[in-house]
């Protein structure tokens, strides 16, 4: 089992050297650099900077040297902590994102939390009364859920805030917490405009988990143990909840793999639409005005956020499946 | 054994397990009868598909959907009131009269050891819960009787077994896991599913005279359901043959072998004793020329690597050919016979060249044609080979590409090698059908429409299409049932002579060897521990292994229970 | 024993309906099984009206999608009526919309349209219209409706901010977004075909590297990579270099999955006895191949397509819908819901939604089919 995790944990290193491979070419990818945006700045406020000053900036951050070079000198500022400049914001990146990401981090794993209680027991139930109405009406929700784009649900739910009850339901925190300091009263504040992100977020990721564990447990019931189970004695909920619940739960832990990268990816959207403080509106912002340094060290901890989760959920599951655990 | 009314544990009368509804409902038992007594093993014995399993499932009211009991009663004897026999069927199969005698009254072992355990449960756990389920004890307590019924069931080391999961263990300890796992509230009926179908004959022995020892222990009464006759032969006090759904024939087992009144037990056991001597047919082949040889194999060694599942590193290997010689005489047959994991289907796919092998050589001497060495050639080169040497396989569902008609499907080989083209082809795929017993017009259907043993007729079609000189037949009659085996041996037989061809027959059943072969290898752990005439290895075995295997194997006779010696062999007498 | 000769074991053909089964090939077994998945019938007729749509969609809407008459701005949906009453009070064909009547809220001093009872603005079928290019081929003059009187408003699913009309909008984004979804998925196949195929015939280190980068790409959030690459599209590249590109993007990060199924698939025939059995049969590499294994794998493959083509539908209407997609004067689903970004527009105009609508049912109707189709695949799956 060690060599097991010391082996998953190895395996980020390569996948966090490919991520920052991965943003730093999305950064690279637009025409111009950092400096052609700053002089078409200058131009448009009215003062050309002269070229030789700009041929100064470019060879002072270095973006005279071939891109290999570029891309070291940039990992190697990032694991300083200097991510850049932002443009946009005439402040460092590395300013910017922390408190944006944290959020994002806050909502991922709330909805992750939120989807995995709902949808374990409504896919047990669909599973276990299979054909029935409740099941029935359980599927078509799903199939719904997955067709709904959810920055739709946003908006709709915004609507029907405005239209009902008269306010938007946008944002993270009440105005008077917005920047105050973290507080009891701030929590619980931020707790009450938190399900609806989570909601919104929540909607397709639920449908698919149903799904899939109606499925997972589907196969597991028609095993031979649920029967010798049964004819032990064992009362029926006790036995699908103890053997092919718990059997079905291991496949649905590792979900984790993909329904966080879709939380995220939802969350750029969502939040765009319902205005959160998390990482999806500044994101989608720098990259409209290719402000790269910004967009791109967005994206590169958007994916560490998400490959941390990842590993996160193998390492529980090697504690949850002993067929893993003794056989590495 | 004085039989009184004391003695009966569970009586079945007059029951029905339906399967659906409407037009469609099938009848899968219908309206039997059924008398467990205390201390006695009542084998329930039929082909698949005669309703034993859900007779067994009807008793402890567990008929899964959508199947339902439709008539009948299950009586367990002195569980009502005031100590009234009690109808289990009329209970509510989830309420909690039932629940209560599952697992303390009345237990149940199933057919597959590998996927009747929870897989992420210990032993331990699934032992201590039923205990816990029945009986009011501390964990403490329940962990202790756990490690006692282990003990029982001859695990070894159960203090630390206990703790292991089944994954861990061999399908012989699963089986023995399960075992104790059933007996562990001392039920008054066993009732035990084809509990031995999915071992090995050593490891099918091993349990059989457990379960036995066990019940002469503990007094209960026994249900055991099988299609195998050896089986009942060695285990049965009383037997019951089913045949769809009906019980034809009940009595003691002595009077079911030597004195069977209905034509279908006649039937089953004509089918089995004919397995028990060789083919009439085999006498008929002239013998053949051991100095004629088709095909010589030397030193044959294989081994497979092991891979991870985060890179290319290979673990320690496994041998599944080790140094295996033999040769095989024109128009000889040759059994290989081994059991699951001996290397014998890695040895017949090394033959075809569907595998490489390491080291070795594989010489094949086709009639009017220069000895070639099979393992030394590339790829690429054996393919005009396979015109003479050919395979029949074990599945008959597999092997044939169900999206391709009969005539597709036998018309491959021929249009492959430029045999045949056009309506000539037809004419020959209609011979071929005639010729291996099934009407021309079957040429127009797909694989689906055909049965387990008509399926497998297709494929020795395919087989010979191309007139080989050598058929490797890799376990061609495990998937059949026990009456049909007999009729595509004897199919085969007549083809070899007919087209005096040379067979590797390769099973695991001895019984099939001894019918067929004219001399049989014994492989064990990937080398062949010994070869010879088949009845001189099957009276007079010379090996260690082979004496264990051979003693292994249920006579289907009741009457020669217990007179030969079980002997045991190495690493065998634990698993 | 003579046996050999009669096997016991054939039963004689039951019925008419056993007797179909058994000369069916592959596919009409197949069509059996999907038969019987009504919703996934039930999708396919949908499916059909929306393909049909989307490629007739120039004679179907009834306006350019992108005139406007600033005059009908925010103008809310009419209904349209068949029938109408004559001086008798009897019901006559007259299909007709009612007018709009402009008044004023006193409270926010807002222009509010109102539909109005009095006005009748009469429809016709197949009317003459601006001169318009059927599939940039030929010249039309003929829409299958509109209003009689040109310049009368004809707003069935209301007006957008500048006075467009939504529901030929919507016409117009059904052939942008469903071909997107198609192209997409088609060129995922073609990368998800090759590296998936590659994968699982040669195995070895090629297989292992592939499937490392399969894994990898799909730990990643996929929007934030679609919107970067997408980002770096230069904003003066014309609309169809820029509808190609975004089909690109959206593949290049798709094919993952596709490649995943048709590697698993290829590995497991390999391994099939069948196909060894062919091998054995003299088949040639090609052969086996062609004939052998492509028939129990097409019809997998088809049932994935189905299901990926809605993936990419929705990640085409969030790109645009962010704005970093396609980009007007295109007109897809997701451009046209770009209108109802904000919540001020869509208090005031609800029936910015139905391009949502038209996404949700495109999807849901593919969802269905693929499902039905994925239950289909395999007709000799024994259950």
């Amino acid at each position: 089992m060690l060599r097991f995790i010391l082996r998953r944990v190895l395996w980020m290193i390569p996948s966090f050297i490919a991520v920052s491979v991965v943003a730093f070419i999305i950064i690279q990818l637009p025409p111009g650099d950092f400096v052609t945006s700053y002089a078409a700045d200058l131009a448009t406020s009215g003062s050309p900077a002269d070229p030789a000053t700009l041929e100064a900036m470019r060879i002072r951050y270095g973006l005279d040297q071939p891109l290999v070079i570029q891309y070291f000198h940039w990992i190697w500022n990032a694991l300083n902590g200097d991510l850049g400049v932002s443009f946009e914001y005439r402040t460092p990146v590395a300013d910017i994102i922390w408190g944006r990401l944290g959020m994002t981090a806050l909502v991922a794993f709330c909805t992750l939390i939120f989807v995995w209680i709902v949808a374990f027991p409504v896919g047990v139930y669909s599973a276990v009364r299979q054909y029935s109405v409740g099941d029935y009406i359980v599927t078509f929700l799903c199939f719904l859920g997955m067709a709904t784009p959810n920055f739709l649900l946003a908006l709709f739910v915004m609507y029907l805030s405005v239209t009902y009850l008269g306010y938007s339901v946008g944002g993270l925190f009440s105005p008077d917490f917005e920047n105050a300091a973290w507080s009891l009263p701030r929590v619980v504040d931020l707790l009450k405009h938190l399900w609806i992100p989570v909601l919104v977020l929540g909607v397709a990721g639920i449908a698919a988990l149903v799904r899939i564990m109606r499925a997972n447990l589907l196969d597991e019931l028609g095993k031979p143990y649920v029967e010798t189970a049964r004819a032990k004695g064992l009362p029926e909920l006790t036995l699908i909840l103890r053997y092919p619940t718990r059997v079905a739960l291991n496949p649905f832990i590792s979900t984790v793999g993909w329904v966080l990268p879709v939380l995220v990816s939802g969350d750029v959207i969502v939040s765009s639409v319902l205005s959160l403080p998390t990482a999806g509106p500044i994101l989608i912002q720098a990259l409209k005005t290719q402000d790269m340094y910004l967009g791109g060290a967005l994206i590169m901890f958007q994916c560490i956020l998400v490959l941390i989760g990842t590993l996160l959920s193998d390492l529980l599951l090697v504690w949850l499946d002993p067929r893993i655990r003794y056989d590495r | 054994m004085a039989e009184s009314a004391g003695d009966i544990v569970v009586e079945v009368k007059n029951l029905s397990t339906w399967f659906g509804s409407g037009g469609d409902t099938f009848k899968a038992v219908d309206g039997i009868d059924l008398m467990l007594r205390r201390g006695r093993t009542l084998c329930v014995v039929g082909e698949s598909g005669s309703g034993k399993s859900v007779t067994a499932r009807s008793i402890l009211n567990i008929v899964p959907k959508p199947g339902r009991i439709a008539e009948g009663q299950v009586l367990l004897h002195g569980a009502g009131p005031g100590g009234a026999p009690l109808d289990l069927a009329a209970l509510n199969p989830h309420g909690r009269q039932i629940r209560a005698i599952r697992g303390r009254d009345i237990s149940m072992i199933f057919q597959e050891p590998m996927s009747s355990l929870s897989p992420v449960h210990t032993i331990g756990q699934q032992i201590v819960e039923v205990i816990r389920l029945h009986q009011k004890v501390s964990n403490a307590e329940a962990r202790e009787r756990a490690i006692a019924m282990l003990e029982q069931v001859r695990i070894p080391r159960p203090e630390q077994s206990i703790d292991a999961y089944p994954f861990e263990f061999s399908g012989g300890m699963r089986q023995r896991a399960m075992t104790a796992m059933a007996l562990a509230c001392e039920p008054k009926l066993l009732i035990a599913d084809e509990p031995t179908t999915a071992l090995d004959v050593t490891t099918q022995a091993e349990i059989l005279d457990l379960m036995r020892g066990l019940q002469q222990r503990l007094g209960m009464a026994m249900m055991f359901i099988t299609h195998d006759m050896g089986v009942v032969a060695e285990i049965a006090d009383d037997v019951a043959v089913m045949y769809r759904g009906k019980i034809v024939e009940t009595g003691p087992v002595d009077e079911i072998f030597h004195a069977p009144q209905h034509p279908y037990t006649r039937r089953l056991l004509d089918s089995v004793l004919a397995l028990e001597s060789r083919s009439h047919l085999a006498s008929k082949i002239a013998r053949p020329n051991p100095a004629d040889v088709i095909l010589e194999v030397r030193d044959l060694s294989l081994s497979f690597g092991g891979r991870d599942a985060f890179g290319g590193v290979k673990a320690g290997g496994v041998k599944a050919l080790d140094a295996v010689s033999f040769s095989l005489a024109r128009g000889e047959t040759l059994g290989i016979v081994g059991e699951s994991g001996s290397g014998k289907t890695t040895l017949g796919r090394s033959i075809m060249r569907i595998l490489a092998p390491d080291a070795g050589n594989i010489v094949f001497s086709g009639r009017d044609a220069a000895p070639v060495d099979l393992a030394a050639l590339p790829q690429g080169a054996v393919r005009p080979l396979w015109r003479d040497i050919r395979m029949i396989f074990q599945d008959p569902f597999a092997s044939l590409n169900p999206r391709m008609t009969v005539l597709q499907v036998i018309a491959e080989p021929l249009r492959n090698y430029g045999v045949a083209a056009g309506a000539e082809l037809e004419e020959r795929v209609g011979e071929l059908l005639d010729r291996v017993g099934l009407p021309r017009d079957a040429m127009r259907r797909y694989p689906h429409a055909f049965s387990g043993g008509q399926r497998q007729r297709i494929g020795i079609a395919r087989a010979i299409a191309m007139r080989p000189q050598l058929i490797v037949a890799d376990e061609a009659t495990s998937a059949l049932d026990v009456s049909l085996r007999a009729q595509v041996l004897d199919l085969m037989l007549e083809l070899g002579r007919e087209l005096s061809m040379s067979y590797v027959f390769i099973s695991h059943d001895m019984s099939v060897i001894r019918y067929m072969c004219d001399r049989v290898a014994v492989m064990h752990r990937g080398r062949i521990v010994e070869i010879g005439e088949t009845e001189a290895v099957c009276e007079n075995p010379q090996h260690p292994y082979t004496r264990a295997l051979i003693s292994a194997i249920p006579k289907p006779d009741p009457r020669q229970r217990g007179r030969l010696a079980r002997i045991r062999y190495g690493a065998e007498a634990v698993a | 024993m003579t046996a050999s000769s009669a096997p016991a074991d054939l039963p004689a053909p039951v019925d008419l309906r056993a007797a179909r089964r058994a000369s069916a090939s592959q596919w009409r077994l197949m069509w059996w099984q999907f038969r019987r998945h009504r919703l996934a019938m039930i999708s396919s007729v949908v499916l059909a009206l929306i393909s049909f749509v989307a490629i007739f969609c120039e004679f179907l809407a009834p306006f350019d999608p992108n005139a406007f008459t600033p005059r009908y701005t925010y103008a809310p949906p009419q209904a349209l009526h068949f029938f109408d009453r004559n001086a008798e009070g009897g019901l006559v064909w007259s299909p007709h919309v009612n007018g709009y009547k402009v008044t004023i809220e006193p409270t926010a001093l807002r222009r509010v349209f109102v539909v109005d009872e009095a006005q009748k603005v009469p429809v016709g079928f197949f009317v003459a219209s601006e001169p318009y290019s059927m599939w940039g081929l030929f010249t039309l003059e003929t829409k299958l409706f509109g209003p009689l009187n040109k310049g009368d408003p004809l707003f069935l699913l209301g007006a957008d901010r500048l006075g467009r009309d939504m529901l030929s909008r919507i016409i117009y984004g059904t052939r942008i977004s469903m071909s997107i979804g198609l192209i997409g998925v088609m060129l995922s196949l073609v990368l998800g075909l090759v590296l998936g195929g590659i994968s699982g015939y040669y195995g070895g280190w090629i297989d292992n590297i592939i499937q490392r980068v399969i894994e990898f790409i799909l730990s990643l959030p996929t929007t934030p990579l679609w919107l970067g690459l997408a980002a770096a599209m230069p904003n003066n590249w014309p609309p169809l270099q820029i509808y190609l590109c975004i089909t690109i993007i959206l593949s290049l990060i798709g094919w993952t999955s596709l490649a995943r199924v048709i590697r698993g698939r290829f590995l497991s025939l390999r391994t099939e006895d069948f196909v060894t059995a062919a091998k054995l049969d003299g088949a040639s590499e090609r052969r086996i191949i062609f004939r052998h294994m492509a028939p129990s794998f097409v019809s997998h493959i088809i049932a994935e397509v189905s299901l990926a083509i809605p993936a990419m539908i929705l990640a085409e209407t969030a790109l645009s819908f962010l704005g970093l997609g396609l980009q007007p004067p295109i007109v897809s689903w997701g451009v046209l819901l770009q209108e109802a970004q904000n919540i001020r527009s869509i208090t005031t105009a609800p029936w910015l939604f139905a391009p949502g609508i038209a996404v949700v049912v495109a999807v849901l109707s593919l969802n269905f089919v693929g499902d039905g189709l994925r239950d289909a695949a395999d007709p000799y799956r024994q259950s």
